[in-house]
């Protein structure tokens, strides 16, 4: 359950509409079921009152709406940001993609969010309803008498599990306690993959890819990915396909758009979320920044504006292309 | 095998000759390899060309049904399809498939009516099959006015054809009209919606527009404003295409598909799709 | 009625497949269902329905129409096109097999889509009821009975056995391949299931959903509604939504070189991407509002004025589960149909 309540976002958007602060609020509405939440643009108190929502559910990174929300809006917009979301706040203001005079930031503490899938993995379907409360989930369904009682730490989403900080490093103001850079294990899941032979890590992402259906959900909620054209929609590239014409080039759109986002990528893990085919996409990227963390120094992108990422950036002490090979022989 | 006939497979066909016609509009004429029409069609129609490798895309077909030994094309080069023809030379073989579309009604509504013609850059090529048709059968159709314009007297589309052909039909007029003042041209000059205001038309006559979307948009409410109805007047649509049979979904608009249901459509139809094509 | 028990399904599915592959639902090591192809050692899925729908057995997500060999000027069209083999799919559910009947209405039209038609006569359908529909279900939006599904066989599963009925010539076929392994039985416990499903159809949180203000000849009415500016304002123009649709049936024609030749195939598209109407000279639909717009009138609206009134969805729910920004077509008709039926 989070620590902010949606009464406490609710009258900070309000107040920052009726003092003219801002103009708009980008937030999270509500939707048919527990959780299934749309972002959304708010203009009205009315309007915040009736579908506002903040709750367990609340994963869509609102950055990457900054960069085609604002365009024709007049005055500022209210977002609301989980620490992780700051990050790529940050990141799309590094690659100027948004004004930021144009955003009013609320900074807001987050304590996980959850994967509905893991609900209904637990409870099956037939969910009515989720009522989040303490460290548990109610969970009522069409198919038991009584609720069920699900801890909230079993169905976290695995970004959330391993989440990386519970720090903003963005905002205008800060609604709760500012919380810590965490320590955590998400290179594990990386580890693993590097333990295995190159024959199984191949079949391992054979396996995975296989059922990408090339629905660009990944890249489309990226906030890395903010090409206006991307080269994959672009008739003319000679790689704009929906679908893989050959088994490998499945591979190829993810590892190609793995690559591109590399030194950017602030490791939201959107990617992940969005897939409807469940690929643990964001494997890929963290992969490349482990590496970049070992051949370059740690590096966290977007945790401050302005930071040149390792790969466009040149000291002295880079490592030799010929090491990393090197190291990489004595690694397996 | 599956022996069913499927109309996405094409036929081969082989262009026999290139006509450039203006400096991006060349005509191409297709047979199939044995020397035959690779299908009979209808005025208005279309054909899917395409080269593999590089794309498939919708033409008009340019030439009249009555001409029994080719079909014709002009194609104007905008795009890769377009571009790649552009350098084909004779003999170069294409895949085609159709006819593809509704025709115009030349058979029903256009017999006995005086019909006007209003055209537009390329957007004579699919009108000239149509002309073609009621020049044939001259007698099946009352007087025929043309007016064709296009942005320098280089851009006219079959000039010659217009000229040596047309122009001496008894009953056709043709009123040629260029964008802006050209040495060596001492016809009209000026957009063709002022043009055909100021030759200002009878209205009892059936019209058929064809030419870039603004053209079509100041011509028909000129004509609308002549005393013209939306019924009395014909255009043609396009929109991107993949099938041509009206099952991928792409040139959907409103509940029609504009491969099967179109490319011709009477200005009232159109009121009744939503406006976006 | 026929019956087996559960237990003994495995050797159904082996007899089956005897004669013909047999793809059903198993669970994948993501946890989710997939349609794969039935083998000794696979077991049946319990999950409600597949992520990807089964019109991937009738109109893949890719295939090969043809292929082109060139030299110098000239062209060769091969006709790669092969006889299918039978098939059978197992464990589709009622909206699904709906779905079918949607898409026979595209591509059974003339001119037939011979692709699609050879598949679909080849195939044979074994639908199975709905024992458990979830919170994101409205089938019978459209009319669809989850506890009655069509199929060339329908199939009923309770705890300890599985009931079988054979509806069609197809289905009577496959049924005498597993005479021996079924024995012929009352319908009671098939009726009580029944009950027992409709008892949850009354309890689903859509059932109240219906199709008002939408059909054919709606589209002036529903165009120019205001509302789907905040539908579609969160929309990501990604394809999720289409390509886990089991009615949708855009699709694009691609050339492929592969150095030795050109395969010319075809893919599901998506209305929903930004250049699906692009052309060389432009594009009619520029912004994602009226692409999303696209979607649902087509679904809603276009697609019944075109087909008796058939709405072009089955309220299976993927797009309910599956949507990154959890908007979809119930929204949609809460909002805009509940408006013009005001």
């Amino acid at each position: 359950m989070q620590t902010i309540t949606r009464d406490q976002l609710l009258d900070k958007a309000v107040s920052l509409l009726a003092d003219g602060t801002v103009t708009a609020v980008l937030g999270w509405s509500k939707g048919e079921f527990d959780y299934d939440v749309t972002p959304a643009v708010f203009k009205t108190e009315a309007e915040l009152k009736e579908n506002f929502v903040w709750n367990d559910f609340c994963g869509a990174n609102f950055s990457k709406y900054l960069v085609a929300k604002m365009d024709r809006l007049e005055g500022k917009m209210l977002v609301f940001l989980k620490p992780c979301d700051t990050y790529s706040f940050n990141q799309l203001l590094t690659e100027h993609r948004f004004d930021r005079e144009k955003v009013y930031a609320v900074g807001i503490p987050c304590e996980g969010m959850v994967d509905i899938a893991k609900v209904k993995a637990i409870c099956g379907e037939g969910i009515s309803s989720v009522d989040c409360g303490g460290d548990k989930l109610l969970v009522t369904t069409l198919y038991e008498e009584q609720p069920v009682e699900v801890a909230t730490a079993e169905v976290l989403a695995e970004r959330c599990v391993n989440c990386k900080s519970k720090k903003h490093v963005a905002y205008d103001e800060l609604l709760g306690e500012e919380g810590e850079v965490i320590d955590s294990n998400r290179f594990d899941e990386v580890e693993k993959l590097e333990a295995m032979t190159p024959d199984e890590r191949f079949a391992f992402w054979q396996n995975e890819l296989s059922r990408c259906i090339r629905c660009n959900a990944c890249r489309d909620a990226c906030p890395a990915c903010t090409c206006e054209k991307c080269v994959f929609d672009n008739p003319n590239s000679g790689v704009e396909n929906k679908a893989p014409a050959n088994s490998f080039e499945e591979k190829m759109f993810h590892i190609i758009r793995a690559y591109h986002v590399a030194g950017r990528c602030t490791d939201c893990g959107e990617c992940s979320r969005v897939c409807p085919q469940n690929i643990p996409l964001h494997l890929l990227n963290r992969k490349f920044i482990k590496d970049m963390n070992e051949f370059y120094g740690e590096y966290q992108a977007g945790a401050e504006v302005g930071s040149r990422a390792p790969l466009v950036d040149y000291t002295t002490e880079d490592l030799e292309p010929g090491e990393v090979f090197d190291r990489r022989d004595t690694n397996a | 095998m599956n022996n069913m006939e499927d109309t996405l497979i094409p036929k081969i066909g082989v262009i026999t000759d290139v006509r450039i016609d203006t400096p991006d509009i060349k005509t191409f004429r297709v047979v199939t390899p044995d020397g035959k029409k690779a299908f009979d069609h209808r005025p208005g129609q279309c054909a899917m060309l395409s080269v593999p490798g590089v794309g498939e895309a919708m033409f008009s077909i340019t030439s009249s049904p009555t001409n029994e030994e080719y079909m014709e094309f002009s194609i104007k080069k905008c795009g890769c399809v377009t571009e790649w023809l552009h350098q084909a030379e004779v003999g170069q073989q294409i895949t085609i498939r159709g006819p593809y579309g509704n025709p115009f009604p030349v058979d029903d509504v256009f017999a006995g009516k005086n019909l006007l013609f209003i055209a537009g850059g390329v957007g004579l090529a699919p009108l000239r099959s149509v002309i073609n048709y009621c020049r044939h059968y001259r007698d099946r159709y009352g007087e025929i006015d043309i007016v064709y314009g296009s942005r320098s007297k280089d851009d006219l589309l079959d000039y010659k054809e217009i000229i040596e052909e047309w122009s001496n039909d008894a009953g056709v007029k043709v009123h040629l009209t260029i964008d802006n003042p050209q040495e060596g041209w001492d016809g009209h000059v000026g957009f063709v919606p002022n043009y055909v205001k100021e030759l200002g038309f009878d209205t009892n006559k059936t019209a058929v527009l064809c030419g870039p979307p603004i053209m079509i948009k100041f011509t028909l409410e000129g004509l609308c404003a002549m005393g013209f109805d939306k019924t009395q007047i014909y255009t043609t649509l396009e929109l991107r295409m993949k099938c041509g049979v009206g099952k991928c979904g792409r040139c959907n608009v409103g509940a029609k598909y504009v491969c099967k249901d179109g490319p011709v459509f009477r200005c009232d139809e159109l009121d009744e799709l939503p406006d976006e094509y | 009625m026929r019956k087996c028990s559960l237990d003994s399904i495995n050797s159904v599915f082996a007899e089956i497949s005897k004669a013909a592959s047999l793809y059903l639902p198993v669970d994948g090591t993501d946890g989710a269902a997939t349609y794969t192809k039935w083998e000794e050692g696979l077991t049946w899925s319990n999950a409600l329905n597949t992520v990807k729908s089964p019109k991937d057995f009738f109109f893949p997500q890719t295939e090969d129409l043809m292929e082109f060999k060139t030299s110098g000027k000239n062209i060769e069209v091969i006709d790669t096109r092969s006889e299918m083999e039978d098939f059978v799919v197992f464990g589709v559910r009622a909206c699904d097999v709906k779905s079918f009947e949607v898409l026979d209405r595209v591509f059974i039209k003339e001119p037939v889509d011979s692709y699609y038609a050879s598949k679909r006569q080849h195939g044979t359908i074994v639908a199975v009821a709905c024992g458990r529909p979830a919170e994101t279900c409205f089938c019978q939006t459209f009319g669809i009975n989850p506890a009655e599904p069509a199929g060339d066989v329908s199939i009923w599963k309770t705890e300890t056995e599985v009931f079988f009925r054979a509806n069609t010539e197809k289905g009577e076929a496959l049924m005498s391949k597993l005479s021996g392994l079924t024995e012929e039985c009352g319908e009671e416990t098939v009726n009580a299931q029944k009950e027992k499903i409709a008892a949850i159809m009354n309890k689903l949180p859509l059932k109240d959903l219906t199709t008002d203000g939408f059909g054919g000849g709606k589209t002036k009415e529903l165009f120019d509604a205001p509302e789907w500016d905040e539908l579609s304002q969160a929309c990501l123009g990604c394809g999720t939504c289409t390509f886990v649709c089991p009615t949708c049936q855009c699709y694009d024609i691609k050339d492929f070189n592969t150095g030795n030749g050109v395969i010319r195939y075809r893919c599901w598209d998506s209305c929903m991407y930004s250049e699906f109407t692009k052309m060389a000279h432009g594009n009619n639909r520029l912004t994602q509002k009226e692409r999303f717009r696209q979607r649902f009138m087509h679904k809603l609206v276009y697609y019944p004025e075109n087909n008796d009134g058939l709405f072009s969805c089955v309220g299976c729910g993927r797009c309910l589960s599956k949507c990154p920004i959890s908007m979809n077509i119930v929204k949609v008709m809460k909002k805009i149909g509940g408006k013009a039926s005001e």
